[in-house]
C-alpha cells in the first residue's frame, strides 16, 4: 500500500549514475526539469524522453520500481490533465454540456501529462540514486553562495536530510499502525468516501504523536551531541568532482542548447 | 486443532534489489488452550511469523489453517478471523488514539459491529483483566503511565473475546513490577479462560515460567520446537544463534559437573531451588 512511495528512498546498486557527485546530479536534474519548460513541440520532448530513457537505462534501477511512485501523483495528474483538456479556448473538436474539447486543448494536456510524469521520473532517478546524506551534501555546497546573504543554507540542508530521512521511517510506522487496528477489526479498504476518512482517525491520532515523540527525541539527541548548527562544522567526506562529472556537465550543456535549439525549429 | 501452519515462506521485497527470505518452510501446529514461547534473536522471522497468523501478511507460499479451514480461500473471513486470534503488536500503546480509554478499548468490538451493550459489557471486562478500574475509564489514554497504556492496548485486543492471544514481546520496555503483572493476567488468562496463547519474548526466564511449548526461529527457519525442558537441553547450540537458556540452567549444569546430585533439566528458579534443597537433605 503505502510502500509504493518511492520518493527519497535510495536503490543500492553501483551504477554510473550513483557513482557521480551529487552536485552533478542536482545540476542534471535542474538542467531536465528546466528543458521540460522549455520544450513547445514534440521534438524537444523526443529528445527529453532519449536521455531520459538513457539516464534510467544506465542507473540500473528497475523501471517498474521507478514507475511505483507516479501511483501517488496520478489523481494530480488527472486533474490538470483535465483542466487543460475543458479550459483551453481555440478551435473546437467535440462539445458536451457546458465542456469543449478544443485542438489547443489536447496539446496542452498532452505535453502536461508528459511533463508532469517526467518531471517526477528525473527527480525520482536523483533520489534513487543518491543518498540522502550525499544529496543534501550536494545541496550545501550547491547554494553555499547564498550563505553569504544570509540565507541560512546549512539549516535548510539539515532540514531537508531530517525530512528525508524520516519519510521511510514514517511509511514504516504508518504501515505498523495500520496493521496494529486491522489486528483490531479496523477496515481501511471499503465504505463510501465519508467512511473511508473516518477510518483514518485511528492511523492519524497515532501517527502524528510518534512524529512528534521522534522529532523531540532527535531534537534531543542532536543537542546531547552539541550540534549547534553549521558554523565553522567541518565535513568528514568533502566532496570531489572527477572525470565522469566534467563529462557529465558537457553532456548537460549539450543537451539544453539542443532543447533551445528544437525549441525554435 | 486451532492453528495449522505448513510449509509457509515469506519473501521481503521479490522481484527487487531488497529480496530476502524472512521464513523459509515454517511448519507446525497449535492446540487448543496451548501456552506456547516463540523466541528468537532479532530479526529472525518472529514479528513476521506472528503476522501470518491473523493473515495480516500473507505467505509467499504453503498454506495456514484454523480449526481445520484454509485462511486463504478467496472467501474466507479475515476480518473474523482477526477477532478470533487476537494479535498485541509490540509496543502496543502506539496503536491508542481515543480521547479517552474505554472508547479506545471499543474500538475492537465496535468494529465487529456488536450491540452497544454488548461493546460496554466487553469493554468494562477487557479492562477488568487488564486490572484497570472505573478511575481510568475517562482519562485520556496519552496521560497514562507506559505500562498503564500497555494494559490499555492489550484490553482492546481483549475485548474482541479472541480464542488465540498473541502477544509480541508484551513486557518490553517495562519495569519488573509490571512485566510480572502483565505476565500474571496473561497466565490467569490461560488458566481461566483456557485461551490459547502465543507469547514471543526474550527472556527465557519468563518463557520457562510460563510456556508448555516453545518454538525457536533462526534466520526464518524453526529449530526447535518442544517443552521447555528439551528445548533448553539444548543451550549451547541456542547460544550459538544468539539466545540462551534461563540464567539458572547454567547454575544447574554446573552444580552437576562438581558432582552434586540434581536434575539436568530444570528450567525455573522454584524447580531448581526444591532439587538442591532435596540434595542437600539427602547428604
Amino acid at each position: 500500500m503505502l510502500r509504493e512511495i518511492t520518493l527519497g528512498q535510495y536503490y543500492p546498486v553501483d551504477s554510473l549514475i550513483h557513482r557521480l557527485d551529487p552536485r552533478t546530479k542536482l545540476f542534471g536534474t535542474l538542467v531536465f526539469l528546466v528543458s521540460l519548460f522549455l520544450s513547445r513541440n514534440i521534438w524537444g520532448y523526443l529528445l527529453a524522453t532519449a536521455v531520459l530513457t538513457a539516464v534510467i537505462r544506465m542507473s540500473q534501477v528497475p523501471f517498474s520500481y521507478m514507475i511505483k511512485g507516479l501511483k501517488a501523483v496520478v489523481i494530480l495528474l488527472l486533474i490538470s490533465v483535465s483542466f487543460n483538456l475543458f479550459l483551453t479556448s481555440g478551435e473546437v473538436l467535440a462539445r458536451f454540456w457546458i465542456f469543449s474539447v478544443t485542438r489547443e486543448g489536447v496539446r496542452m494536456a498532452g505535453f502536461m501529462a508528459v511533463r508532469l510524469i517526467y518531471l517526477i521520473l528525473g527527480s525520482t532517478i536523483m533520489t534513487l540514486t543518491t543518498t540522502p546524506n550525499a544529496l543534501t551534501d550536494g545541496l550545501e555546497k550547491s547554494l553555499g553562495l547564498l550563505h553569504k546573504i544570509g540565507v541560512p543554507v546549512h539549516e535548510i540542508s539539515m532540514m531537508m536530510s531530517i525530512a528525508l530521512r524520516f519519510i521511510p521511517i514514517l511509511v514504516e510506522e504508518t504501515d505498523k499502525i495500520m496493521k496494529a487496528q486491522m489486528a483490531r477489526g479496523a477496515d481501511f479498504e471499503s465504505g463510501n468516501l465519508i467512511q473511508r476518512v473516518k477510518a483514518m482517525v485511528p492511523l492519524l491520532v497515532p501517527l502524528f504523536i510518534s512524529a512528534f515523540r521522534r522529532a523531540t527525541d532527535l531534537a534531543m539527541a542532536m543537542e546531547a551531541r552539541c550540534y549547534r548548527g553549521g558554523e565553522g562544522r567541518t565535513k568528514m567526506k568533502p566532496l570531489h568532482y572527477s572525470g565522469r562529472d566534467h563529462v557529465a556537465y558537457g553532456l548537460m550543456l549539450t543537451y539544453l542548447s539542443g532543447i533551445v535549439i528544437l525549441r525554435y525549429l | 486443532m486451532a492453528i495449522k501452519v505448513e510449509h509457509i515462506d515469506h519473501i521481503y521485497g521479490a522481484g527487487t534489489a531488497f529480496a530476502q527470505y524472512a521464513l523459509r518452510d515454517v511448519n507446525f501446529t497449535i492446540e487448543d488452550g496451548e501456552f506456547v514461547g516463540l523466541i528468537g534473536h532479532t530479526g529472525s522471522g518472529k514479528s513476521t511469523l506472528i503476522q501470518h497468523l491473523n493473515g495480516l501478511l500473507r505467505a509467499s507460499n504453503g498454506q495456514i489453517y484454523y480449526n481445520g479451514e484454509c485462511i486463504y480461500t478467496n472467501d474466507y473471513d479475515m476480518r473474523a478471523l482477526r477477532g478470533k486470534v487476537g494479535l498485541v503488536f509490540q509496543y502496543p500503546e502506539h496503536q491508542l488514539f481515543e480521547a479517552d480509554v474505554f472508547s479506545d478499548v471499543c474500538f475492537g468490538p465496535k468494529n465487529l459491529g456488536l450491540s452497544k451493550e454488548e461493546i460496554d459489557a466487553r469493554a468494562r471486562e477487557a479492562l477488568g483483566q487488564v486490572g484497570l478500574d472505573e478511575s481510568f475509564y475517562r482519562q485520556s489514554p496519552f496521560e497514562l503511565s507506559g505500562g498503564q497504556k500497555r494494559r490499555v492496548a492489550i484490553a482492546g485486543v481483549l475485548a474482541m473475546h479472541p480464542e488465540v492471544l498473541i502477544l509480541d514481546e508484551p513486557t518490553a520496555g517495562l519495569d519488573p513490577k509490571g512485566r510480572d503483572e502483565i505476565l500474571e493476567e496473561i497466565s490467569e488468562l490461560h488458566r481461566k479462560k483456557g485461551m490459547t496463547i502465543i507469547l514471543v519474548s526474550h527472556s527465557m526466564e519468563d518463557i520457562a515460567r510460563y510456556a508448555s511449548r516453545l518454538l525457536v526461529m533462526n534466520q526464518g527457519e524453526k529449530v526447535f520446537d518442544g517443552t521447555p525442558k528439551e528445548v533448553f537441553r539444548h543451550y549451547r547450540e541456542l547460544e550459538a544463534m544468539g539466545l540462551a537458556a534461563p540464567q539458572i540452567t547454567y547454575i544447574v549444569h554446573e552444580l552437576q559437573e562438581r558432582g552434586v546430585g540434581i536434575p539436568q533439566d530444570l528450567t525455573t528458579v522454584e524447580e531448581a531451588r526444591d532439587a538442591i534443597l532435596q540434595a542437600w537433605k539427602g547428604k
